[in-house]
This record gives structure tokens, sequence and C-alpha cells, in this order.
């Protein structure tokens, strides 16, 4: 059974059709890769798939749970709307890490927010706590961060803030953690360290969407590759389908002229 | 004589300090809410007006609370704080009303101009934090207000605290204006000297309690920022 479905999923901003009818499925574990020249609307995918964005119309089902469907019409409670939020983590292409919080504070800030709201809070607040920040440092160990966690993010590079987003998604569980183009704000130096964290998430089989525009990591990291053109899914299956016989010709232009310019 | 005015211009000193006080403790909260107000989408869209190039009609959205907030903010910002005193303590007798305290007078015309011109930069600070600190907010799950308080509001308090810095500085010295409606204030107290004594000198004097006291604030702004020194944003 697939762990998230798209269907028919559209979204206009203005007369602007960015959307045209999205539909996709993937599976627990799957690493789906969204390729195309800017404008085709894959980072208008992302942001509609979590809830950065509300898309026109169409269904998006996680699991067995619809989490989005406009012509339901079913008002949610704020518990419920959290929960759907939450099915998505969400690694920004700008990062944007709280500036001023601790690495750890960062990873922990909104674990910390909704246990507040548990009953048993105020009797086990220490313990909660501590579960809370052991779970942050294993993260910020699976990231290779561990000792800056008393770090504020003004004094780590690029690639580091980027790994402390990466972890404070992971902190949430989500269900499928999503990329927005996550090495394009990097140094070409600092890009290696994001994707090779990102390649360790996939190898524990985190389920994973990511836009990107680093075509030969998308083509070794991907289970599957989606390739969008002017709001639709042009091709997509595994990564030498797309990218050999699969190609159309506008993928092939798009291609030649990203691995030119890189 | 030197002690005796001292001493005189001290007391002064005590209504200037009150005013400065109590116009801070009103103005900063009310200018919170005048800021929220001139950034509140909340209204109604007319669809009959306007039409674009191609002939579909122009939907103009209408914010009821924003319009007066500008409004008002217009009017304080677009008129001289000494006329507002004057309008405020003498306008309700011209209305054939009753006259307020002249200090009451004095604390609503100098709470509601700070609170404009606090708005502004309140306004200007909370604009300034970039959209993707909200998003973060919510993608992990925030609440709206979560993320203002827990995420926004340090952010734009560091980033407002230089501008406030400038105009709590300028509020020391406009308390000097509450004279005019006769609320006796330093400058008050020394010019009595002039009038009784035929002596200039308390006038001059004065401006060492105002270098005194827009010192001490200096001091306390430049230890604020360096306290938010440690974060970038």
């Amino acid at each position: 059974m697939s762990i998230l479905e798209v269907k028919d999923l559209y979204k206009n901003f203005g007369k602007t059709q960015v959307l045209r009818g999205i539909s996709f499925s993937m599976e627990q574990g799957e690493v789906l890769s969204i390729i195309g020249s800017s404008g085709s609307g894959k980072t208008t995918l992302l942001r509609c798939l979590t809830n950065l964005e509300r898309a026109d119309k169409g269904v998006i089902t996680v699991g067995n749970k619809v989490v989005f469907d406009p012509e339901q019409g079913v008002k949610l409670t704020k518990e419920e709307a959290r929960e759907n939020q939450l099915q998505f983590g969400m690694v920004f292409q700008q990062f944007n890490l709280f500036p001023q919080y601790s690495v750890l504070d960062n990873v922990t800030l909104a674990s910390r927010l909704h246990a507040k709201e548990r009953p048993d809070y105020k009797e086990n607040k220490k313990q909660i706590i501590a579960e809370i920040e052991a779970n942050a440092h294993d993260l910020l160990e699976k990231v290779g961060l561990s000792a800056k966690a008393g770090n504020y993010p003004c004094q780590l590079s690029g690639g580091q803030q980027q790994r402390v987003a990466i972890a404070r998604a992971l902190a949430m569980k989500p269900a499928i953690l999503c990329f927005d183009e996550p090495t394009s704000a990097l140094d070409p130096e600092l890009t290696g360290e994001v994707l090779s964290v990102i390649r360790s998430l996939a190898a524990q089989d985190t389920t994973m969407i990511i836009v990107t525009h680093e075509m030969s990591f998308a083509r070794d990291v991907s289970d599957t590759v989606l390739f969008m053109e002017e709001g639709v899914v042009a091709v997509k299956g595994t990564p030498d389908y797309v990218f050999g016989e699969g190609a159309t010709p506008r993928m092939k232009a798009f291609i030649g002229a990203v691995s030119n310019h890189g | 004589m030197f002690w005796q005015v001292t001493l005189s211009l001290l007391e002064g000193f005590g209504m200037t300090l009150t005013i400065f006080a109590l116009t801070l403790l009103f103005a900063i909260p009310l200018g919170l809410v005048i800021a929220f107000g001139s950034m509140s989408k909340l209204g109604f869209v007319i669809r009959r007006f306007g039409k674009t190039s191609d002939g579909m009609m122009k939907p103009i959205p209408i914010y009821p609370i924003a319009l007066v907030c500008k409004f008002l903010v217009w009017v304080i910002r677009g008129t001289p704080l000494m006329l507002q005193l004057i309008v405020i303590y003498y306008g309700p007798g011209l209305l054939g009303g009753q006259l307020l305290p002249r200090f009451t007078a004095v604390m609503v015309a100098f709470v509601v101009n700070y609170a404009c011109y606090f708005s502004e930069i309140f306004r200007g600070g909370i604009e300034s934090i970039p959209k993707g600190q909200y998003e973060a907010g919510q993608v992990l799950g925030m609440t709206k207000t979560q993320t203002f308080f827990n995420v926004v509001l340090l952010q734009v308090v560091k980033r407002v605290v230089p501008p406030m810095g400038n105009e709590i500085i300028t509020l020391v010295k406009d308390t000097s204006l509450a004279r005019v409606i006769a609320v006796y204030e330093i400058i008050w107290s020394a010019q009595a000297y002039i009038k009784l004594h035929g002596l200039l000198w308390p006038l001059l004097y004065t401006a060492v309690f105002y270098l005194l006291f827009s010192g001490l604030l200096t001091l306390l702004f430049g230890y604020i920022e360096k306290k938010l020194d440690y974060f970038k944003a």
C-alpha cells in the first residue's frame, strides 16, 4: 500500500496555472526526486503537499488518511490539522533556522511546545524534556553535529545549518520528509556534506521527496524520478528510465543545460 | 542659591520623569495594538469598481481597521505635538464640554503621539522578519501564536531596539512641551527664576539634567543591544 497518494492536484496563482493535474503515489521508504526547469511547478507542488500553499483542487492521502481534500469541506480540529501538518517534514532552501536559539533548542523547540499540551506534562516535566533532548542529541549525531549542540546558527556554515534543519525536521517524526532544493543556497564545497546526510537517510529507508537541481545526486539516490513540465508530470519512473529511454525532448534539453552548467 | 535652584529644578525634573515614564508605560502597548491594527487584514472586498486591462473585474480589498489606524498615524505624525497638546486641553472647552485636568491632557497627548511613532517602528520590525520563519514554525506544527511569541518576537525586539532608543531619547526632551498647557516640568521651574529673580543660568543648567538622563538611557540601550548581540537576525 502506498504511503502517499496525490490525485489531480491543481493550483493557480491568479491566472497562472502552476499545477495542472498532478497525480502520483509513492511507497513507504521510497526516495522520490522531482526535477524540472524553474517555473515547472516543482516547488509549488512541494509547498502544496506541506500545506504552505493551499491547492485549489485535488486529494492528498497519507497512509490511508485523507489529509487534503477541499471538496469534502470538513472542518478540522486544531489537533487534526496539526497531525496532518506533521505528516510532512520540510527542509527549506534557505534553512530557516531560528536564529535566537541554539542548535539543540532549534531541534527541540516545537516538541517542547507540543509537550506542554500533554495532560501529564506537569507531573513528568523533567522526564519529558529529558526524552526530547535525548532524541535531539541522537538526531544531531545522525547529521554529524553533536559537537555543535550549544552553538547558534550564525556560528555555523551553510552546510551545517542545513544539517541542523534536517535534524529539526526529523524531530517531528514525519511520515514523509520533503526537501526544497536543499543545496541551492550553498557554496559548491558545502553541498557534499548535506547530500551525504540525505544519502544516509535514504539508506535508512526514510521516505523522502526531494526537489533538486543536482542531477547526478537525483540519479543515484532516488528510487523514482519525476520530471515536471509546465505543471504536469511529464515523465516518471526509475532514474535509469527517466534519464534514459523515457526522456522527452524537453527533458533532454533540460539535462543538457543543467549539466553543461555544472 | 545654587542648591536652592538645584532643588527646585529637581522638583520640576520629577514631573519630567513622571511624564516620561507614564508615556512609555502606556505608549508601548498601545503602539503594539496600533501596529497590529494597521497590519490587520480583516475586511471585505469590493468587486464593483475598477477594471483590469483585459476587462476583468478587479476586486479591491478594504481593511477598515487598518485604514482607521493608518489615518490616526497620519494625523498624529503629521501635526506638531504642541498643537496636539493644545487641542486636547482646550478643545473640549471650545466645544462646550468639560476640560480635562492639565496633567491628564498631557498624558493623553503624549501617549497617543508616541504610540503612533512606536507603532510604525513595531510594524517595520514585524514586517521585516522573513516569511520563512513563520513557515518553519508552521511545518513544525506550531500555531501562529506560538510562532509569534517563541520565534518572531525576540527577533523583532532585536530589530526595534536601536530606533526605539532614538525615539525614547526624543521623548525625554519632548516632555518640555508640557509647559504650553502649564504643567510644571523642569523648563518651567527654570523660567520661574528668569521672571522672579532675573536669573538666566538656571535655564541653561537644565541641560545638565537632560544630558545626564539621556546619557543613562544611552548606556541602557547599549547594554540591551549588546545582550541581544549573541544572534544575528
